[in-house]
């Protein structure tokens, strides 16, 4: 159920939420909207649900066009960030509600309730009320709720904003095997650069409302459409007036050819890796990422002197400052700017 | 500002807790502050009551049964709770049913003007309330409706003036609901009335059985407006809190008494099924 | 089509409840003119009748008020055994028929069979069918409310700026009119101009404990009554819209109150 937005476009009041936004999802694979918060990224899943109805352009869904139906006409699954539990209902309830008002025989919603609590997880705690559950539970209890009702495509908007970082860590991966599993074509909302990288397939990048790049991560981030793409999408600095990744810069004591010289200006040591700031003689400043251990045995200490290499480093010297994909706006400029 | 100083008759309060327990007796101590509450609460509340207990009991408990089963007083007794109960069921449907106008339907122009007339009964008093009631529905009534001397005017009096509590204890409880649980109902599936009815309903409840609580509560002793309005025919029309004033003016001050405890127990029982009820409910309201 | 169904039915319900009722009584008041209604309620009965109800309430709702604020304070702040019967008793008002408030208060007050009204009548205090208990009655009837709308607003807030200001030097007296009331305020002005609509509007209990003594002890609401039941009914329905004149100010500061306590928020 492959899923086609066009051209989308969506104010509330005077602020231009989201502006000629179009992409494709593939049927059956995982795209991830990521973005800063308040970008649009949001705007654009709900209008795919049909939470929102968009002011121009065109929803489809499995090649029809569910631009002006309302949510419960279009066979989607959607879960929330703060997971949107029924409260008042055991978690089994919960998973059973999509059934319950379709009318089906009571012993086959039982076996797939069942079946859904054993995917996620949950099979002992189904008459436990969501209150009762913790974040990352409430979330699992939301996810088969959402799957119960076989949805042409499942749509997630942060669904793991709420939680502590080593259970967001958890459910990201567990995510995506659930994904493999199960297969629904699925839209997730990010902000998280991170989650989207390790969870998706392809990612949409969306800033104030507008598509920057469209692509598979590796795509986006060695290949990023806009100074944004690249700065946004993973850690970045500059050399020499050009734009680095900060893990591709070599440090040493000696000189090189081509290489740097600067002062060691601050040691940020996160143990698997250490993040060295440096003062360059030419005045710029600048930082490498290395492994741990790596570091350690230059050992090098602030205010040391040291050389930074950027030979075995991309080049991102062609990317431009704005997308391509906003300066000749519409389908094909989307497409232009995956390349 | 020591940290370990307790304050004086702290109980057992640890930590940090400390500063701030010794400077809030400090701060009730500047009038001496608990003891003249203790004061201020008996002599206005706790010892009337207490008077009035005892004179109920005045001639023994047979006298209290007695004077509770008289035909006149059992009769009033009587349409008081039928009739409030009546008022609670229309007025907690009818009042939701306006929460929902006041919260949901924002653009319906005249909302303001709902919301105003919704408070109106709160602040007025009770015997205006009773003859802006006889005005329209009395005997000089410009529609020709007259219900002065019926039952009917028993219950419209009491609906007018506990429709504020029905629809003000729904109304903020509306507000601060979460539309997520209605946007994932209807991603789910359902339509609007499937969702308010399974979705929304559910999580209003507690907030209804508030209001009728206290819409019961305020019904069943109500006497201004109930007393213009209904004629206070014995046996028809009145209701307790009439009858019991006359009982005052008859000088049957024991009996009178007596009819106020039972008034009370009757109300206190209402009142404890009600949370009952909204404690069954619970684990809607207790959320993380 | 069930949006308007729900439109009619709910805005029906309050225009037939209240709206034209309401409407009524000013017309009726009003339409034989400004000036006969003004003369209606400028009699001394009539203005004896105001200034007695306004009197005692003045002093009814100050209690309540000082009351409510330490009463709501101490069970904000404390953990005390009869905590829940302190609030009960606060609460028991909202419970008693205002009839059955008079009666409790003849009982104890009454010099003729009152627990301390014989005490009190030897030292020439009389409380029934006297000024005293009308403003008791009043401070009776409306004592939950301060306490009912000052409670969670406390609560919620907590002692985390108190005690961020006591770490910054402040006395009790500082942080309370300086941090505390402040934080109350709307709260507090919702909770005392509900106490004013509850005392200036009480009748049952006044029946009761006040005589109604033309001139004497005769409050407001039991002069409107008295008008009515005497068939003057232009009286009647002046007083009537004074007393619907207050109520509607009333409302009106109430909803200014409750709009700008919840912009707080």
């Amino acid at each position: 159920m492959s899923i086609e937005v066009e051209s989308l476009e969506k104010r509330f009041g005077s602020a231009h939420a989201v502006q000629g936004v179009s992409f494709e999802v593939p049927a059956g694979s995982l795209m991830a909207l990521l973005g800063p918060s308040g970008g649009g990224k949001s705007t654009v899943l709900r209008m795919i649900a049909g939470l929102e109805i968009p002011d121009a352009g065109t929803v489809r869904i499995d090649g029809g066009d569910v631009t002006k139906l309302p949510a419960r006409a279009r066979g989607i699954g959607f879960c929330f960030q703060h997971y949107a539990p029924f409260r008042h209902m055991t978690a089994w309830d919960n998973v059973a509600f999509g059934l319950k008002i379709r009318h089906r025989p009571k012993a086959e919603i039982a076996a797939r309730v069942d079946e859904l609590l054993e995917l996620v997880r949950l099979t002992g705690f189904a008459s436990r009320y969501p209150s009762q559950l913790s974040g990352g539970q409430r979330q699992r209890m939301a996810l088969a709720r959402a799957l119960a009702v076989e949805p042409r495509v499942l749509l997630l908007d942060e669904p793991f904003g709420a939680l502590d970082a080593q259970v967001r860590k958890e459910l990201r991966t567990w995510l995506r095997e659930l994904h493999e599993k199960v297969a629904v074509t699925t839209v997730l909302v990010t902000h998280d650069q991170e989650e989207a990288m390790e969870v998706a397939d392809r990612i949409a990048v969306i800033r104030e409302g507008r598509l920057e790049q469209v692509g598979t991560p590796a795509e986006c981030y060695n290949h990023p459409a806009s100074e944004f793409v690249l700065t946004f999408l993973g850690p970045a600095t500059r050399i020499g007036g050009t734009w680095v990744r900060p893990h591709d810069l070599a440090l040493t004591r000696e000189a090189r050819p081509g290489s740097r010289p600067g002062k060691l200006v601050r040691i940020v040591r996160l143990g698997f890796e250490t993040r060295v700031e440096l003062l360059l003689d030419d005045g710029a400043d600048t930082w490498v990422q290395l492994a741990g251990r790596a570091f350690d045995d230059l050992h090098l200490d602030i205010g040391d002197r040291a050389h930074v290499s950027a030979d075995r480093a991309r080049d991102f010297s062609a990317v431009p400052t704005a997308s391509h994909a906003l300066a000749s706006e519409g389908p094909n400029g989307a497409a232009e700017a995956s390349r | 500002m020591s940290l370990t100083i307790p304050g004086p008759g702290a109980d057992a309060a640890p930590g940090p807790q400390h500063i701030g327990h010794s400077s809030k007796l400090r701060v009730a101590g500047k009038v001496p502050g608990p003891a003249l509450a203790a004061t201020y609460l008996s002599l206005l509340v706790l010892l009337p009551v207490a008077a009035l207990f005892s004179k109920a009991f005045d001639g023994g408990s047979s006298a209290f049964w007695n004077a509770i089963t008289e035909p006149e007083t059992f009769s009033a007794l009587k349409l008081t709770l039928v009739s409030s109960l009546i008022v609670v069921v229309v007025n907690s449907a009818a009042g939701t049913m306006i929460a929902w106008l006041l919260v949901r339907d924002a653009r319906f122009a005249t909302n303001r003007v709902i919301g105003w007339l919704v408070d109106l009964p709160f602040a007025m008093p009770t015997v205006v309330a009773g003859i802006v009631l006889i005005s329209v529905y009395g005997a000089n009534s410009p529609f020709g409706i007259n219900v002065t001397y019926t039952r009917l005017a028993v219950v419209i009096a009491i609906a007018f003036v506990t429709l504020p509590f029905s629809v003000r204890s729904v109304q903020p409880v509306l507000a601060a609901l979460d539309t997520d649980t209605e946007e994932a109902a209807a991603s789910l599936g359902a339509s609007p009335w499937t969702t308010f009815w399974r979705i929304t309903l559910p999580a209003l409840a507690p907030a209804i059985l508030t209001g009728a609580g206290l819409a019961f509560a305020r019904a069943c002793g109500e006497y201004g407006s109930v007393s213009l309005f209904s004629g206070d025919l014995p046996f028809k029309t009145e209701v307790a809190s009439v009858r019991i004033f006359g009982l005052i003016e008859s000088d049957s001050v024991p009996a009178a008494a007596a009819v106020s405890l039972a008034l009370f127990a009757i109300s206190i029982v209402v009142l404890s099924i009600f949370g009952l009820l909204r404690r069954r409910l619970l684990p809607v309201e207790a959320d993380a | 089509m069930t949006k308007w169904v729900l439109r009619l039915l709910g805005a029906g319900y309050v225009t037939f409840l209240v709206g034209i009722p309401v409407g009524a009584v000013i017309w009726r008041a009003l339409s034989p003119g400004i000036a006969s209604a003004f003369d209606q309620i400028s009699t001394s009965a009539s203005l004896h009748a105001l200034g007695l109800t306004l009197e005692s309430a003045a002093i009814a709702v100050a209690f309540n008020t000082v009351f409510g604020v330490g009463v709501a304070l101490i069970l904000a702040r404390h953990r005390f055994p009869g905590a829940s019967i302190v609030e009960l008793l606060v609460d028991l008002p909202l419970s008693l028929s205002p009839i059955v408030i008079g009666l409790a208060l003849t009982l104890f007050y009454s010099s003729r069979e009152g627990w301390i009204g014989g005490w009190l009548n030897a030292r020439g205090i009389s409380v029934i069918f006297a000024f005293p208990g009308i403003v008791l009655a009043g401070a009776f009837v409306s004592l939950p409310y301060v306490v009912r709308e000052v409670l969670p607003v406390l609560q919620e807030i907590g002692t985390d700026s108190e005690r961020a200001a006591e770490t910054l030097g402040a006395g009790p007296f500082t942080v309370f009119f300086r941090i505390t009331l402040p934080a109350i305020r709307w709260g507090l002005a919702y909770g005392v101009l509900l106490t004013t609509a509850r005392i200036l509007g009480e009748y049952g209990a006044m029946s009761v404990v006040s005589g109604n003594v033309v001139g004497e002890t005769q409050t407001f609401t039991q002069f409107v009554s008295a008008d009515f039941t005497n068939y003057d009914s232009a009286g009647a329905y002046a007083g009537a819209l004074v007393l619907g004149m207050l109520s509607v100010l009333i409302l009106a500061a109430l909803s200014l109150t409750r709009r700008r306590g919840e912009k707080q928020q």
